[in-house]
């Protein structure tokens, strides 16, 4: 299947980059690993008039730590972010997620900010980004916002970015007690999409558990925040029973969608299962 | 299954490398996308987005004067071009089947106009532009509910869903049944699954209109019977029609029998006079190419309360979709030959309805009609023990035919050639440490875990469908080429034809060369299909150089005067028997023949065709046994191990038999735990691209444990049985067993496949519900 | 509305090859078409199937989900390009001792993603082939002997 025609142009540098976004507006979209993006203009879902690449603007990929935060290029693949040291030694649940994403040659081409600007509701990244609570640096040709995650997911494909901006890089704080992360992930046994997943980041100290962000995929048109889990895990020590009653909260509050796999029923009780399952991973990290 | 040479002597039986392989892995294959012609001009096909409804209007003005674009054809303009299925019986209904749509359409995926243009791209463009307008008209899906009184018709004017029905019966069945102290129902669906070869379907057509010539490269299992097809639609000559099957991707069925989109293409370019492609895009083969299974089976058995079975009614109803192909009505026709399994129950009863819907038609895929049958009584066989609370195997081998009962005229009055049922469960169960997987099963049980032992028991009827050509000649200088009417795509018929002509000439393989999937090169030809290569196109090699030797004997004694009787054959050519110094090699011999060197009265030349045809179909069978776990808190199936005996009666290259095994094992792991083609109650497909339908990967595949047993064809001259079918046919009801083994603590008797997570998990809920 | 074609430089299996391409051209169909490099399948449109896998700087991609401007300035390796002369790459090698083929479509998918795994990781378990070979089907061998093949070739390479 051949997409559309379109034009397309790769610029050198943000500023480039804006100037194509004001002059084609609505009509142009941007272009990271392009492994969402392509598909759907195979299959002519959509149909931009104009592919704006960012791949050739320096600056835009790579891994480092600044300061008490861990900053993620946006063109970073989910191959580097897998393989990478610093975000295993950091963030195993991160590396972990990336690691599950799509397939061996999609993690080589696909990249972070394009999954997140994306904002598929079966992707995996938006729920452990939640999870850690991490923001999105989004850069325009009047300055630089930061998003949280909690706010940047609006809908189904929709996000908080605007038509003038561009994602540029997302920041994961790293707190002074270090998060035990983890994911767990049901794949569409097809696709290999998220039908439903989990990512938990839980801080610990002398075995009783001092915070906890537990975030579900799949359940709906964005991460959903498991918050009656997260309260009913924050003070306790993580023992099988207190786990297993705080995933049994997972399946509250949800609203999850049938689709031809999977029904409502079995989907909202995956949410438990898998819930319980990261919050386990997570409790067993050293 | 060892895949060491039985006899180190013989080429035959020895797991020789393959031939084809070097040019496949160094992308120098050739398939049909990959034929290089100047100027071909491309296809793009506007498709039905509805499942049913007359055509108000058709717009390609729009898509005409695209960029590119030579022409958009739609109904109008093919006319009475069309598909032509066989008549099976003489009341059965045959809908219109046009290439493209003639006033309405029946299934999404209908191709409605064609656009040609100079590039694919460019016809993608034009394509998607072409409005149509609908009047859409009532859908439907299932068979059984379309043979229900005030079903909505899936083609208005036939005035009926009913394609066909044909019965056998044999026995008193109602006195069996009426004297049965026990009757076991079982109601089962067999999933419809797609055959997704990974190369979609394609053609390529280049005319030649000085010579009067049309040549053809098609992605198809069967060249000859394609070009026959090609030449009924087109009203063209057969002996004008050069068909290729270059580098086949894959076919497993559904690239047997000649689509609407290759009869279009030829028709373009005779019309146009320019080479035309068109090649499926996977979307499009999933909406287009014909889909297996999709059979319902309504069946009792009839017991006597010790567990003899006495007696075997089967209903099947079969799911056609929406149009006739040439082999769309066939699997369903595998019970009529197939539903006493491989027990001794002589009063059966079998009746097949057919019936259309709204969906993609079906037809032969890996198995065709067998995994149905074998499903039907390996469950059925299940279900009888349990209700009768005996051994499921103490069931089977109170029922089996007996070794000494071949060849063995079955309820259904089909004769199988040979077997030993017993032998080949015997087999499985030792590799599979059956009594300890029988004890961890029981301890499992006890700490509440959802754990199950299954076995099948199954024959495989191979290589029916007529006949297969196969001829072996020997040029001047002592080469030899095998042509081979099965044409390989996939099987190594490259290699294990030249083991077979090698071993059977005494010539160095090397030295032999096998052509196949050419309407010129290849005298005639069926096809490959039905796992009958070995059995019928082995069997017509093996007969043709039979003849061939025998000739050459002729000629090698008029070389050294002596009489043919007193040649033998040794390496490399013959020797006077007794005398080994007096020989001529086979380069001596085809010298020969081809310069006056035939005795009196021999035509001359080496090249022998055999045309074979045993009039029958070779049984095969085989024991599968199956161990699964499920999690009953997420529904997931974990098959443990699994054993596969299977007795093919001789292997002739034991490393490709077991391949076969594992690829036709994928294809039945496929069905039992996570492929099903689903259409929605309007008739949408829900299952239509890879991101939906889900074939197994490298992952899906669980430990396997494979084994032999061998008893001889005695109606073969090679003594093989066929094998492509036996994963797909023996391992899905192991599974199944299994499954409801593990799932008859909670009072669960019967799912129907495949068994996916959220399936189980919700049988697992209601049965805990009570 | 057709769109200008924009040049492109890609050193393809080592020779460097300009070429005028539209923007919306795959790279896949670039190989196939522009350059006649046919070894390089297409079996689906979702990205899903791994037959046009090649090596894009190195790494494994699906060239179906590659814009040929994309690989302005990259190298490309294909199946053409993984064997040396007439020997064999190790994977492709094996793949034919093993019997890691049939029908031959998936296969140099198949081959470019081990060659890359096992670049990547040479000495991988089963688990790990398997995890690799997720973006690849097969429907031919049931995979048995493309993981055999693949852990034979990793011990040739080792």
């Amino acid at each position: 299947m051949h997409p559309a025609s379109f034009g397309y142009d790769a610029p050198g540098s943000l500023e480039e980059a804006f100037g194509l976004l004001r002059q084609h507006g609505e009509d142009a979209k941007l272009l990271a690993g392009g492994h969402s993006l392509l598909p759907a203009m195979k299959l002519r879902l959509t149909q931009p008039e104009v592919l704006i690449d960012l791949s050739r603007i320096p600056g835009l990929s790579g891994i480092r730590t600044d300061g008490d935060t861990l900053v993620i290029g946006a063109l970073t693949t989910h191959t580097e972010v897998a393989t990478s040291e610093t975000v295993r030694g950091l963030l195993p649940g991160l590396a972990d997620t990336a690691s599950v994403i799509g397939d061996l040659q999609v993690r080589n081409r696909g990249t972070m900010g394009g999954s997140v600007a994306h904002a598929d509701p079966g992707a995996d990244l938006p729920v452990t980004l939640t999870a850690l609570n991490a923001s999105f640096v989004l850069t325009s040709s009047g300055g630089e916002r930061t998003v949280a995650a909690d706010d940047f997911f609006v809908d189904f494909f929709t996000t908080a970015l605007e038509p003038n901006e561009i994602l540029t890089s997302i920041r994961i704080p790293l707190p002074s007690t270090p998060a035990r992360t983890s994911y767990a992930k049901l794949p569409h046994p097809a696709s290999g999409y998220v039908v439903v997943s989990a990512a938990a980041a839980l801080t610990v100290d002398g075995g009783a558990c001092t915070g906890a962000r537990v975030v579900l995929g799949g359940v709906g048109g964005t991460p959903h925040r498991a918050t009656g889990t997260e309260a009913a895990l924050v003070g306790k020590q993580l023992t099988t029973d207190v786990i297993a009653e705080a995933a049994r909260q997972a399946g509250e509050g949800i609203d999850p969608h049938a689709d031809s796999y999977a029904d409502e029923e079995y989907k909202r009780h995956m949410a438990v299962v898998y819930a319980g399952r990261a919050i386990e991973a997570a409790a067993a990290r050293v | 299954m060892s895949t060491e040479q039985n006899n180190p002597d013989s080429l035959i039986g020895a797991s020789i490398r393959r031939v084809e392989d070097p040019p496949l892995l160094t992308g120098q294959g050739c398939y049909v996308d990959d034929v290089k012609l100047p100027g071909i001009l491309h296809v793009a096909i506007h498709r039905s987005t509805h499942p049913h409804a007359r055509i108000v209007s058709i717009d390609t003005a729009e898509a005409a004067a695209m960029p590119g674009v030579v022409c958009v054809l739609t109904g109008d303009d093919t006319g009475d071009l069309a598909l032509r299925a066989p008549m099976l019986t003489p009341d059965m209904n045959m809908p219109e089947h046009p290439v493209l749509a003639r006033g309405s359409v029946h299934a999404v995926g209908a191709p409605i106009a064609a656009v040609v243009a100079e590039s694919r791209a460019l016809a993608e463009d034009a394509a998607a532009v072409i409005g149509v307008e609908y009047d859409p008209l009532p859908v439907v899906t299932d068979a059984e509910a379309a043979l229900e009184d005030g079903s909505p018709l899936a083609h208005e004017e036939l005035g009926t869903n009913h394609c066909y029905t044909m019965k056998k019966e044999n026995g008193d069945v109602d006195k069996a049944f009426a004297e049965a102290d026990h009757i076991c129902r079982l109601h089962m669906k067999s999933p419809r699954l797609v055959a997704m070869s990974m190369e979609a379907r394609g053609v390529l057509a280049y005319p030649d209109p000085i010579r009067n010539e049309l040549t053809v490269w098609m992605s198809t299992q069967g060249p000859h019977r394609s070009r026959a097809d090609l030449a009924n639609s087109l009203g063209f000559p057969e002996n004008r029609i050069h068909v290729i099957a270059p580098n086949v991707g894959g076919g497993f069925g559904s690239k047997g029998c000649v689509y609407r989109e290759d009869v279009l293409v030829c028709h373009v370019a005779q019309k146009l006079n320019r080479p035309v492609k068109w090649m499926a895009t996977r979307s499009e083969d999933f909406l287009t190419t014909c889909q297996g299974r999709d059979q319902a089976m309504t069946s009792e058995l009839a017991l006597s309360k010790d567990g003899r079975m006495l007696g075997l009614k089967v209903r099947v109803v079969a799911n056609l979709g929406a149009y006739l192909h040439s082999a769309t009505a066939g699997p369903p026709q595998r019970m009529l030959v197939m539903a006493p399994g491989c027990y001794q129950i002589q009063d059966v009863r079998v009746e097949i309805v057919s019936a259309f819907t709204n969906t993609v038609p079906t037809g032969p895929y890996r198995g065709a009609g067998r995994p149905e049958s074998v499903l039907n009584i390996e469950r059925l066989a299940d279900k009888a023990a349990r209700d009768l609370g005996m051994d499921t195997l103490e069931i089977r081998r109170k029922n089996y035919i007996q070794p000494d009962q071949f060849p063995y005229r079955t309820g259904v009055n089909v004769v199988y050639d040979s077997g030993d049922y017993e032998k080949s469960l015997d087999e499985a169960l030792r590799l599979s440490d059956y009594d300890r997987l029988i004890r961890m099963r029981d301890e499992a049980r006890e700490r509440g875990e959802l754990v199950g032992v299954g076995v099948s028991t199954f024959v495989e009827p191979s290589g029916g469908a007529g006949f297969e050509s196969g001829a072996v000649r020997v040029d001047r200088t002592g080469a030899v080429t095998v042509l081979t009417g099965s044409s390989s795509h996939g099987q190594g018929h490259e290699t294990v034809w030249a083991q077979v002509a090698a071993d059977l000439l005494k010539v160095p393989m090397e030295s032999v060369v096998v052509r196949h999937g050419d309407t010129i090169a290849i005298q005639q030809g069926t096809g490959t299909f039905g796992s009958r290569s070995a059995v019928m196109g082995g069997g017509a090699l093996a007969t043709a150089a039979e003849r061939l030797v025998a000739k050459a004997k002729a000629i090698a004694g008029n070389l050294m005067e002596a009489s043919p009787d007193d040649v033998v054959q040794v390496e490399g050519g013959f020797a006077v028997a007794g005398v080994p110094e007096r020989n001529v090699t086979w380069r001596q011999v085809a010298g020969a023949a081809h310069a006056k060197g035939t005795p009196a009265g021999m035509d001359p030349g080496l090249h022998e065709i055999a045309f074979f045809d045993p009039n029958r179909e070779a049984w095969g069978f085989g024991a599968h046994v199956a161990l699964v776990r499920i999690d009953a808190d997420t529904g997931e199936l974990t098959i443990e191990k699994l054993v596969l005996v299977d007795d093919i009666g001789v292997v002739l290259n034991p490393m490709i038999v077991e391949a076969q095994v594992h690829g036709g094992l994928a294809q039945g792991l496929g069905e039992a735990l996570c492929e099903q083609m689903v259409f929605d109650e309007e008739g949408q497909p829900r299952t239509g691209t890879l991101m939906d339908y889900a074939v197994p990967r490298a992952s899906t595949m669980p430990p396997l444990i494979l084994g032999e047993t061998e008893t001889l064809n005695p109606f073969n001259p090679l003594g093989v049985k066929g094998v492509g079918e036996a994963g797909t046919n023996g391992a899905p009801p192991a599974v199944a067993n299994a499954v409801m083994d593990a799932l008859s603590p909670l009072g669960i008797d019967h799912i129907d496949m495949p068994y996916t997570a959220p399936k189980l998990w919700r049988a697992i809920k209601e049965a805990r519900k009570g | 509305m057709k769109h200008a074609a924009l040049p492109i430089n890609v050193a393809v299996n080592g020779k460097a090859r300009a070429a005028e391409v539209e923007p919306r051209l795959l790279l896949v169909h670039f190989l196939r078409e522009n350059l006649g490099l046919t070894g390089t399948h297409v079996g689906c449109d979702t990205s899903q199937c791994g037959a046009c896998t090649v090596h894009l700087n190195g790494a494994a991609v699906k060239s179906c989900t590659v814009l040929a401007v994309q690989a302005d300035g990259a190298e490309v390796t294909t199946i053409e390009g993984l064997a040396d002369g007439a020997d064999l790459h190790p994977v492709q090698a094996a793949f034919q001792q093993e019997h890691g083929l049939q029908c031959g479509y998936c296969t140099p998918g198949m081959v470019m993603t081990a060659a890359h795994l096992l670049e990547t990781q040479p000495d991988p378990d089963d688990d790990a082939i398997k995890h690799a070979l997720e973006g690849n089907l097969c429907r031919c061998t049931g995979y048995v002997n493309i993981v055999k093949a693949i852990r034979a070739a990793a011990e040739q390479m080792r």
